[in-house]
């Protein structure tokens, strides 16, 4: 699966970030993210094979999140469903 | 094949806002990019899916998802808006009340397809029975052939418990 990285200053975090290429939240979230300096990687769900599609949605589904994006996962342990900006916030302690 | 501009969604979209008394997302940057979401999916697909949710590409399994999608009028109802907020209420659009995101309402059964689209195939010819069936508004006489009742009549606007099923018999007694 081909992760983009956005680098960023703020990197004490591993931040994860499951979208689609047409959603207009989760450009909010990029932009969001972006905005406020966080490093993280993302992958357009939509754009994947169906191998990858699968993985991701085991992926989330472990986390206990729905299928919805956007999905952001932190540090592997918090899931965050939707552009919360009080929920990312806290998470990534900005 | 007609080349899909984003005037024409943008035109398609305010129709029916306009039919069911909705408005369009007030946020005019937010909007733009809906907008050119329903378009690459109408270009990709062939028809305009909803730009957040995750489609199939196959018109059966995605149809429930087709911007109007079949969740909007409860969601914008009960939430304010439907689930990508390209409608909204009356007083979401007049910044009365703050959006949040809204949950989301499609069965699991039909998210899923999207990500298994050989076994969602595969389940589809193993399931020949025919699931829709044939209703009719009982206000105004609007028949439809699907799964479920509309949440309401798209002619008179009853309510989904308006609609009773049509009960097809065949009988050669006279």
């Amino acid at each position: 699966m081909q992760f983009s990285k956005v680098p960023g200053q703020k990197n004490q975090h591993k931040v994860v970030l499951y979208a689609l290429s047409t959603c207009a939240w989760c450009k909010m979230t990029k932009q969001f993210l972006e905005d406020n300096d966080v490093e993280f990687e993302y992958v357009y769900v939509d754009l994947c094979e169906e191998e990858d599609k699968q993985k991701i949605r085991q992926h989330i589904q472990s986390k206990g999140g729905p299928l919805s994006y956007p999905t952001i996962i932190v540090d592997d342990n918090v899931l965050i469903t939707g552009f919360r900006k009080d929920k990312l916030t806290e998470a990534l302690e900005l | 094949m007609t080349k899909i501009t984003l005037e024409m969604v943008r035109q398609r979209a305010e129709a029916d806002a306009r039919t069911y008394g909705y408005y369009l997302n007030p946020d005019p940057k937010f909007l733009q990019s809906l907008l050119e979401g329903l378009k690459r999916n109408e270009e990709r697909y062939g028809y305009p899916s909803c730009p957040c949710r995750l489609a199939s590409g196959k018109f059966e399994f995605d149809r429930d998802i087709i911007c109007p999608c079949d969740y909007r009028d409860p969601d914008v109802t009960e939430f304010g808006a439907c689930y990508c907020a390209l409608y909204v209420r009356k007083d979401v659009h007049e910044g009365k009340t703050e959006l949040e995101p809204v949950p989301e309402r499609r069965p699991m059964e039909k998210q899923s397809k999207a990500y298994n689209v050989a076994a969602a195939k595969e389940e589809a010819k193993a399931t020949s029975e025919v699931k829709p069936k044939l209703m009719y508004c009982k206000q105004c006489g609007y028949v439809v052939f699907r799964d479920d009742p509309p949440y309401t009549c798209p002619i008179c606007k009853a309510k989904k418990e308006m609609f009773a099923e049509i009960k097809t018999r065949t009988d050669f007694t006279g």
